[in-house]
């Protein structure tokens, strides 16, 4: 029996939620009495890279090369990591609750006929063939316990739920063939437009998000600077996504996305219960709006009431002295 | 273009978040219930557009009870679907719900079947790749443009750090989010003429629940704020650092 999780790269850069979930099922591996933790890389990544999974726990890797995976069709993959759990008798898979995960675990539940725990903010509590695992619901309003009665378990784990803590181990890199091939791919990637100039917000662990107190898109200069200084990642409320001010992808709430950094800094955001759901659960929460009512200060762990647009250039500029202190 | 849109009825955004029965149960005392935001405003919207563009037909399926007709089915119909399917049974899991839909659409020969990118009570994300494994089709996720040629589809969808253009032709299964189109407002005529359109109601397969929630809890209480001085921003940079660790 073994822990399985998918390896998530860009280009062969492997992504910090890899190293979350390898974390992770390292530790489900130890409380599942699992013997060991099997990593699937699909696509062109460097075997170097592969074995330094080791040092958060992987002991093996498998790496089909077929091109045909550097294009992302989620049947594709789906069948690939299906292929490996049958060949390492896994009966747990953890993948990361990212873009592509969203895509493969739901359909590697069907066809592995194994329980998926989706969005999974906790270590499951093993009670012999049941897996019990703390999810976030209602848009980070509240937590549930499922419990997983199949005997092969899926868990997707939220990104920045699980720390990542390096050993140094090394993994053995094995060459896998997952019978895949160029007749199961039904999608044509046409174009990838890629923001790899900043930090993709689901992941970021700093964010610093505005709201309609800012007035207007041209605005936007003093939060992108801010941002960079801290190297965080920047969000809106809806409002400011649905005129166009932002790019939709910065939306965060309930009908936007959910996100659990450990900074988030909202500025000129009054705090409307869709907006908080989505950002309720980051670690601190710092809230600058110039009206002392804003609700959302009933949320915030630190607060200044006062004019953005006289707080942020200060703030940027202590941020700054700060950096310079400590690089 | 057959079409099929999966909604999802779930408590309003400002509802009231609480638990019963040892917090087994979400306590639905005083709840009001609507159609899954992204079902509505963005999978249910793009496919009637779509049928304006093209023609054809879009029917919605809910897996839920009898009241799920007032609440969200005769709303989708008012928007401007063609008519309706309900499964009548409690949506037990994602499973068992997804098992239900693809086995109605399974001799319907569907070209697209559409679903919200996720609910906002459960955020699993899950329906449409399961309908899209067992029906086997492509399943294109977080997609927020779609564009319709013939029977091939162009569509933008999110991946990690980006976004990527695609194609892929009928049939397939869609999450739709942000972007894909802009909400609807049911007109008069629309509420009036739903009354008239077909609803068939469906009894459910035997399917067992892959998992089930044993408990519910609501996240700690965060402390009273601490307030800065606004002409200090240093005092809170200092506090992020010693006090909080976060930078
Ligand atoms: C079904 C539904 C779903 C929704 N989903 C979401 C969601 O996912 N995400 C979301 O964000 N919203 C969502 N909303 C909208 C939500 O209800 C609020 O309308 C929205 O969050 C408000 O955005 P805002 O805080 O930017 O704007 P406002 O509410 O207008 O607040 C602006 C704030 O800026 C402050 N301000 C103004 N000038 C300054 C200044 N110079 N300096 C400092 N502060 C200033 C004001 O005091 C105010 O608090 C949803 C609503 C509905 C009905």
């Amino acid at each position: 029996m073994s822990v399985l999780i998918y390896v998530n790269h860009i280009n062969g850069n492997i992504k910090k939620s890899t190293f979350e979930t390898a974390c992770y099922a390292h530790r489900v591996a130890q409380l599942a009495g699992a013997a060991e933790v099997v990593a699937l890389s699909l696509g062109t990544v460097s075997e170097t890279d592969l074995a330094a999974l080791g040092n958060c726990g992987v002991n093996r890797v498998l790496s089909d090369t077929n091109p045909v995976f550097n294009r992302f069709d989620s049947g594709v993959h789906t069948k690939a990591l299906a292929a490996a759990a049958k060949a390492v008798n896994a009966s747990v898979v953890v993948l990361s609750h990212n873009s592509s995960g969203k895509a493969i675990a739901p359909r590697l539940s069907v066809r592995l006929q194994a329980g998926l725990v989706s969005a999974a903010t906790e270590l499951p509590q093993v009670n012999g063939n049941v897996f019990t695992v703390r999810k976030s619901v209602f848009s980070g309003k509240a937590f549930a316990d499922y419990s997983i009665i199949t005997p092969v378990k899926i868990i997707s784990l939220n990104p920045n739920s699980y720390p990542v803590t390096r050993g140094n181990g090394t993994a053995a890199v094995e060459s896998f063939n997952s019978g895949v091939s160029t007749a199961d791919v039904k999608i044509k990637v046409l174009e990838t437009k890629s923001l790899s100039d900043t930090i993709p917000l689901p992941e970021a662990e700093l964010v610093v998000s505005a709201g309609r107190g800012m007035k207007g898109p041209e605005n936007w200069g003093m939060i992108e600077e801010l941002a960079s200084v801290l190297g965080a990642a920047t969000a809106c409320s809806r409002p400011v996504a649905d005129v166009h001010w932002r790019p939709h992808h910065e939306h965060v709430g309930q009908t936007g996305i959910t996100i659990r950094p450990n900074l988030y800094i909202a500025i000129g955001i009054s705090g409307a219960i869709q907006h908080l759901a989505g950002v309720s659960n980051s670690k601190v929460i710092v809230v600058i709006n110039k009206d002392a009512e804003a609700p959302f200060f009933k949320a915030a762990d630190y607060g200044i009431i006062g004019d953005a647009f006289e707080v942020i250039p200060k703030l940027t500029q202590a941020l700054k002295e700060f950096k310079s202190q400590n690089a | 273009m057959k079409l099929l849109v999966c909604i999802s009825k779930t408590p309003d955004t400002t509802a009231k978040i609480a638990f019963t029965d040892n917090n087994s149960r979400f306590d639905t005392n005083g709840v009001t219930f609507i159609m899954n935001p992204t079902d509505e405003w963005y999978a249910l919207v793009r496919a009637i557009e779509i049928k304006e563009q093209l023609g054809g037909s879009v029917t919605v399926i809910n897996v839920g009870p009898k009241d799920n007709e007032t609440v969200v089915i005769h709303k989708a119909l008012a928007i401007g679907a063609d008519d309706a399917v309900r499964i009548d049974a409690d949506p037990a899991d994602a499973f068992f719900v997804a098992s239900q839909i693809a086995a109605y659409a399974k001799d319907q020969n569907y070209d697209l079947i559409f679903t919200g990118k996720e609910t906002i009570d459960y955020n699993g994300s899950n329906i449409g790749g399961m309908v899209a494994e067992l029906l086997d089709l492509p399943y294109v996720s977080l997609a927020n443009h779609l564009e319709m040629a013939g029977n091939t589809a162009t569509v933008t969808r999110e991946i990690e750090g980006g976004q990527e253009v695609i194609e892929v032709n009928t049939p397939f299964v869609i999450s739709a989010q942000k972007g894909m189109a802009e909400q609807r407002i049911p007109n008069m005529r629309g509420i009036m003429t739903a009354r008239s359109k077909p609803l068939k109601v469906v009894p459910p397969l035997p399917v067992t629940a892959y998992t089930t929630i044993a408990y519910y809890e609501l996240p700690p209480q965060r402390k009273e704020v601490k307030l800065i001085d606004p002409e200090h921003p240093e005092e809170l940079v200092k506090l992020l650092h010693e006090q909080a660790k976060v930078i």
